[in-house]
């Protein structure tokens, strides 16, 4: 059964966040033995309670906190308090994730010795490779469930996914299938098959798609090693003369301040939060922030080059019906400077209901323009495009200077312009797609704007060289032997595909590290 | 396009009702808006009734579709009038945008305007204002987050408790 430490207890690993990288690392370590509290700022909502709705869901699940934008990116302009579609919830943003889990391409871990030094861009090298995280890949993959691999059929392609194979024929892309997918195919892990209910950005209501909520923390939980605090909202890690961290402070359920001690603490809270946490955290030893003598502690923010691509047929598409992200076409994630650009982009189908289509599709839009395109909502197909984006020191999370949350903590500004490289990318595969469509006969397609960022990355990232970043290969921080990063913000730069299954094997590799150096008494 | 019949003081709603079907699709009577013909008014308590009637025109200019009766850009407005009752800046706002969307329509105000292009060129002339950004904004949710609208959009909603669509053509397409 579920663990429960005491606030004294300076032997457990604090972990703060329950999604993939959290989730997970809990899971990891309390399999080996190791004590955890993990401290979720959000509810918990289990599976059954979720719903079908998309503003009912996002009412219940969405990190809603106040934020604020600057840059040129669109989201500042028509969502400037909502520059991310996350979640504050166990499982955190696994609950809201489409399920796609594509590996990293090799060159993708060598981005400055592929691409060259661009200007505008940090480009950097990861310090691992892709041979180094292939066993954590293939770990991470089992333990997800992720269709095409170990045997698990590939799920059916929904009327949306047809759409784009058709026009994928037609245009003569050769990669294109219905994705690895972490959503199970067939019954396993003691959870149900896909029933092609649409909805899995609400949360999966058959706990078919993966999500720590249901499937790490409850093994975790088992095996006595492992607490889950939820609604408790870490604002400060401690440290102590020598540097060394020993515990945080978090606003409880009632919003008392309490401190958990802790012999290692692994900060998991998004690529916002993670870094607004260690500026936070700052001291008269780290007056700029805990981990940031680089200070790159909230720098190099990527978002993923996104954009949509919705189209409208003369006959009936329904791309609600069936899971969200139902298909993909990889031909376009190669790097190949000739089209103008470096890095490269993925193409996953996506689909909106009716509500959020109306929020999104053009924010801000009115007029017949607009409202024709949703008359024909019933005619539409859609993708989504994922693609690799540069990591600029100016895009940035800040703390806010006069803005402070409900418990005194300074808000995150959040802010982002394209590279140029971006731009050329987004525009490209706006025509790519559009041609894709108008091959199955579209009579007409929208190149929709970036939504708030569903993929957050690399404001801690990590690097060789302690002064090129903030986290060692294993996520440890370059400054401090006892702090570790475990999600997406560690990601040095953030490859072409959804970054879920990288996290969740760097978290896996990080829980043989940690135990590995706990057993050696070094930390 | 939505035709106002102005009730003259002394008519009674129930007279009004029988008056309606001659072409007049809302009928303001005292503080409500009324359509007669398919049977649904509003009540106002903080903004006039022709107020709420030029915000209905308005909303569905600002989203028009033309198969969505009037009943749901009057729900979907009508949480300003709530508002408008607890929130006086928020009154003074919406009536002073009407009163400045009737000046600048000319005589007999926006709603007088035969076409909708007429109208939407009015509107472009207040896009910026934080008045037309508040019913705008508020349309988004309000107009589109009403069950019974999607179904004329050919949206299904919630399918969990049919059991999704595995067995409900999830793949369904023919025409590929």
């Amino acid at each position: 059964m579920a663990a429960s430490f005491d606030l004294k207890n300076d032997g457990v690993v604090v972990i703060i966040g329950s999604g993939a990288g959290g989730g997970t690392l809990g899971n990891e370590l309390a399999q080996k033995g190791v004590d955890v509290v993990i401290l979720e700022a959000g509810a918990r909502h289990e599976y059954e309670e979720f719903i079908n709705d998309e503003w009912d869901s996002f009412t219940q699940l969405a990190w809603k906190d106040k934020r604020t934008t600057s840059g040129d990116w669109r989201v500042a302009k028509d969502f400037p308090n909502l520059p991310a579609w996350i979640v504050k919830s166990v499982g955190g943003s696994t609950t809201h994730w489409a399920g796609a889990s594509l590996r990293f391409q090799e060159h993708e871990f060598k981005t400055l010795s592929t691409y060259g030094k661009l200007k505008g861009a940090n480009l950097l090298d990861w310090p691992i490779t892709l041979a180094e995280m292939e066993p954590y890949y293939a770990k991470a993959e089992a333990k997800m469930g992720v269709t095409g691999t170990n045997d698990w059929p590939r799920l059916p392609g929904n009327n949306n996914f047809k759409v784009l194979k058709a026009g994928a024929d037609k245009v003569g892309y050769k990669e294109c299938h219905t994705g690895n997918m972490a959503i199970n195919s067939v019954q396993r892990d003691d959870r149900n098959s896909c029933q092609q209910t649409g909805f899995c950005f609400q949360g999966c209501k058959w706990g078919a798609k993966w999500s720590t909520l249901y499937t790490e923390i409850p093994k975790g939980e088992a095996t006595g090693h492992l607490e889950v605090r939820p609604n408790a909202m870490v604002i400060k890690i401690n440290h102590d003369a020598s540097g060394k961290v020993t515990g945080v402070v978090y606003a409880d359920k009632d919003g008392k301040l309490q401190e958990q001690k802790a012999r290692i603490v692994a900060v998991a809270g998004n690529s916002i939060e993670s870094p607004r946490l260690l500026l936070n955290s700052e001291s008269a030893k780290f007056p700029h922030g805990l981990a940031n003598s680089s200070g790159q502690v909230g720098k190099n923010y990527m978002r993923h080059t996104t954009g949509s691509v919705y189209a409208i047929f003369d006959k009936p598409v329904h791309m609600y019906r069936g899971t969200t992200m139902a298909g993909i076409i990889r031909d376009e994630a190669r790097h190949d400077p000739s089209r103008g650009f470096v890095g490269g982009y993925e193409f996953e189908t996506l689909s909106l209901g009716l509500p959020f289509m109306a929020a999104f599709l053009d924010p801000g839009g009115w007029g017949r323009s607009f409202t024709t395109a949703l008359d024909h909502y019933d005619h539409m197909a859609g993708l989504w495009i994922v693609g690799e984006d540069m990591p600029r020191a100016e895009n940035r999370i800040t703390l806010h200077a006069d803005m402070k949350d409900e418990h005194g903590m300074p808000i995150a500004d959040v802010h982002f312009d394209d590279h140029p490289n971006d731009t050329a990318m987004r525009n490209h595969a706006y025509k790519q797609a559009s041609a894709l469509y108008a091959a199955v006969g579209a009579t007409r397609t929208f190149p929709t704007p970036p939504y708030p960022s569903t993929h957050n990355l690399g404001t801690n990232r990590m690097s060789e060289k302690a002064a090129d970043g903030v986290v060692n290969k294993h996520g440890q921080a370059h400054d401090i032997k006892n702090l570790f990063v475990s999600d997406g913000s560690q990601f040095t730069t953030g490859a072409a595909e959804n970054p879920t299954l990288t996290i969740v094997s760097l978290a896996i590799r990080q829980a043989d590290y940690i135990a590995a150096q706990m057993s050696a008494k070094t930390i | 396009m939505v035709t106002i019949y102005d009730g003259k003081p002394g008519l009674s709603r129930r007279e009004l009702l029988k008056r309606g079907g001659i072409g007049a699709l809302l009928v303001i009577s005292g503080s409500a808006v009324i359509s007669p013909e398919h049977a649904w008014g509003l009540e106002t308590s903080a903004l006039k009734p022709e107020t709420m009637a030029t915000l209905i025109q308005m909303a569905r200019d600002i989203y028009p579709h033309d198969q969505v009766p009037d009943k749901y850009y009057a729900i979907a407005v009508k949480g300003h009038d709530e508002q408008a009752g607890k929130d006086a800046a928020h009154k003074a706002m919406i009536e002073d945008g009407i009163a400045d969307l009737d000046k600048k329509s000319g005589e007999g105000g926006y709603r007088a305007l035969g076409w909708e292009d007429q109208r939407v060129a009015v509107l472009k002339q207040i896009e910026a204002t934080p008045f037309f950004q508040a019913i705008r904004g508020g349309l988004v949710v309000g107009l589109y987050n009403q069950k019974e609208v999607w179904p004329i959009f050919g949206y299904e909603g919630e399918s969990y408790s049919k059991g999704g669509y595995i067995a409900r053509g999830f793949n369904d397409i023919e025409w590929l």
